[in-house]
């Protein structure tokens, strides 16, 4: 799950991470309000979405020439005129695709003096199983492309958990972003604070870009990109009240409710599948005949029927959708299950498309007599090959 | 011979008594007697769990702890079927009771809860596959965790994976081939688990009977790349078997399941098409069906 920056920011802060003074706003009415509350003279006007690219993107209705999705502000005046121009708008960026994201919230922060930027990162290491920090003294640009023009430049340092950020770790990192003086004890002080942050909400990933060295020579979280564990948010009721579905994709969401893995594709063969694998290997498949997936479903390994159902009514509310592949090899799922939730949702939504059944594994005599005797027309295939040519067939006629 | 699991391998469940545990452990009894010796549960030690085995009822055991549990069975496995949520801590239970070979099936455990379990781990002797695994089986022998048994033959391939129901796509093949499995391990989709490719590629190259192998992986990470690296030095040094492979997500759109940041660890790994290339310039001849895992082992076989 993601939130926004200003939220992330709130987060940091109750840490005591060094973060600028700032206000959210909704409507433009709040903006001057907003930025009466700040010292001044400089502003810094943030459009609020889930993408980076903010401040090199463009606002759809404002043409090319217009500013950014992030503004400098010199006055009061100035913010609100900018928070009129942004709110409502609709932003597209290089991670928002050409259709762009509606800004329907603003952060209104106090400006800085920048010296130096840089960027930090904390994730979970998967080659070493640890949260590692990511550093670069190359921030404020995409990381990847640093990552792929000028690797050397990006420093790991993995904590082990038993330890923490020990003052080792704490002088690598200050080497690794070039840190002395004020900015290197600010160093000191904000990196357990990150690592205690990122482990207390079960954040996978943590990206403060840029962190900045400011004209006096101290540290400031300058922007901030948080994603939680969706397997942790159990324990994390706050965290969930941070969620903005306006964010997210209305299937997806849907989908969610139910625990299914869901992810919308552009082509039009449904998908439902087990296991996260499988899943993709479909997708791979259907791609391999010739025929392009609607989504990615991974029905999980504890579906029921309830769970099988939504995601065969998620899967023909799509209206790109002119087949329907399940592919199902049962080990903890039975392929009974699947059989009945399959039924009962064509029962309950009808079929329109062809259906290709493709089922093995536990209880599969089972899942295809209950598909036998239901009398719908569902086309029984013998294996993943089978199933894939026959639901390609089927959509291209 | 086979890995890991055979027919004297003595199991303990974590989590019997739910109705996942229950359900795969009367599979596990039924599938050719797999040594099944108790369960665990905190509040209820010392009665019994009941199940249904081939329509005759079976009574196992259930201890308080799985310390309790191990002195009293002689158990040198556990298998996990404990919710997400107190996962962890379960394989923690095992670590500490130094049990050998830790099977978590369990999905959806929070990644930081795994950390505190790796670090754990690093220290003991205990051997964890998964989690978020479909576990380990060993033809006519041992079944633990949730594989269909009634898709395995005995023979003579190694078959290792990311993903659970791939793992069954190559059994399912392998066993139509008529070639059979020694061993089939699940190795889980998380990204941090107990054992990796590598840990089982070389239990495969050291086990007798395993003649090829099948390795599945899939997108993100840059697992397969180091298997591949593996199988590279252990060729050199005259040690190799044919293998077949197959990764899943070649047509996954980028930036969706691949974390933004972790592009960045891995320095440009993670696509399939680099792991594809690394692992052909092992050697391993790359599937671009998921259907035709088997027949692709046949001609790695042939040469």
């Amino acid at each position: 799950m993601n939130i926004h920056e200003y939220q992330a920011k709130q987060i940091l802060k109750g840490y005591g991470a060094p973060v600028a003074d700032g206000v959210p706003i909704f409507k433009a009415g709040e903006a001057e309000a907003a930025a009466k509350r700040l010292p001044g003279p400089l502003y810094v006007v943030k459009s609020q979405i889930h993408a980076g690219g903010r401040g090199k993107g463009k606002f759809k209705e404002l043409g090319a020439d217009a500013k950014g999705g992030v503004r400098l502000a010199k006055s009061v005046e100035d913010v609100v005129a900018n928070a009129n121009e942004m709110l409502g708008h609709t932003l597209v960026t290089k991670q928002t695709g050409p259709a762009g994201k509606q800004v329907n919230r603003l952060y209104i922060e106090d400006g800085a003096d920048i010296d130096r930027e840089l960027y930090l990162s904390l994730l979970v290491d998967r080659t070493v199983g640890r949260v590692a920090f990511v550093v670069s003294t190359e921030g404020g640009m995409d990381i990847e492309t640093v990552a792929h023009d000028t690797p050397e430049k990006i420093v790991t340092v993995a904590i082990n958990p038993e330890a923490g950020v020990t003052a080792a770790d704490a002088k690598k990192l200050n080497g690794a972003l070039k840190l002395s003086g004020d900015a290197a004890k600010d160093g000191e002080k904000l990196f357990p604070i990150l690592y205690r942050a990122f482990l207390d909400k079960d954040m996978s990933l943590l990206e403060i870009n840029p962190l900045i060295v400011m004209k006096d020579g101290r540290l400031r979280v300058l922007d901030a990109k948080v994603s939680f564990d969706n397997n942790a948010l159990f324990r994390h009721p706050d965290i969930v009240e941070l969620r903005d579905t306006t964010e997210e994709d209305a299937k997806e969401i849907e989908a969610s409710k139910y625990d299914l893995a869901y992810v919308a594709l552009d082509g039009n063969i449904g998908c439902m599948v087990n296991g996260a694998g499988l899943a993709m290997a479909t997708m791979d498949i259907i791609k391999l005949y010739g025929a392009e997936p609607a989504n990615f479903l991974d029905v999980g390994g504890g579906a029921n029927k309830e769970k099988v159902t939504a995601a065969f009514k998620i899967i023909t509310a799509d209206p790109n959708v002119k087949g329907i592949l399940v592919n199902i090899f049962g080990g903890i799922m039975r392929c009974d299950v699947i059989a009945e939730g399959v039924v009962a949702a064509v029962r309950e939504v009808g079929l329109k498309v062809p259906l290709v059944v493709r089922l093995e594994g536990t209880n599969v005599e089972l899942g295809k007599k209950i598909l036998r005797e239901s009398g719908l027309d569902v086309v029984p295939a013998d294996d993943l090959d089978d199933a894939a040519r026959k639901i390609v067939k089927g959509v291209k006629g | 011979m086979s890995i890991l699991v055979d027919k004297n391998t003595k199991v303990l469940v974590q989590g019997l008594t739910g109705k996942t545990g229950t359900f795969h452990t009367e599979q596990a009894l039924a599938y050719h007697g797999t040594k099944m010796v108790g369960g665990t549960h905190p509040t209820k030690g010392g009665q019994k769990w009941q199940g249904k085995v081939n329509g005759q009822t079976v009574e196992l055991p259930i201890f308080s702890s799985l310390a309790e549990g191990k002195a009293e069975t002689g158990a040198t496995a556990s298998v996990i079927y404990v919710p997400p949520a107190g996962a962890a801590e379960a394989i923690i239970e095992a670590i500490e009771a130094d049990m050998p070979l830790i099977v978590c099936i369990t999905e959806g455990i929070p990644v930081l809860d795994m950390v505190r379990v790796k670090a754990k781990l690093d220290k003991s002797k205990s051997r964890l596959i998964g989690p978020n695994c479909p576990g380990v089986l060993t033809p006519d022998e041992c079944k633990i965790g949730i594989m269909p048994g009634n898709i395995f033959k005995k023979g003579s391939v190694g078959v290792v994976s990311r993903s659970g129901t791939l793992t069954y796509e190559a059994v399912f093949q392998t066993t139509n081939e008529g070639l059979g499995q020694t061993t089939a391990v699940g190795i889980g989709g998380d990204p941090v688990k107990g054992t990796e490719f590598i840990d089982v590629l070389e239990m495969f190259l050291a086990d007798e009977a395993t003649k090829s192998i099948v390795m599945i992986g899939e997108i993100g990470g840059s697992a397969e790349e180091d298997a591949a690296q593996f199988i590279r030095d252990e060729a050199k040094r005259g040690r190799r078997k044919p293998m077949a492979g197959f990764i899943a997500g070649r047509t996954a759109p980028k930036g969706r399941t691949m974390g933004h940041a972790g592009a960045v660890i891995s320095g440009g790994k993670g696509g399939a098409e680099d792991k594809i290339a690394a692992m052909e310039a092992a050697g391993i001849r790359v599937s671009p069906s998921p259907a035709r895992l088997g027949k692709t082992l046949v001609e790695a076989i042939k040469g």
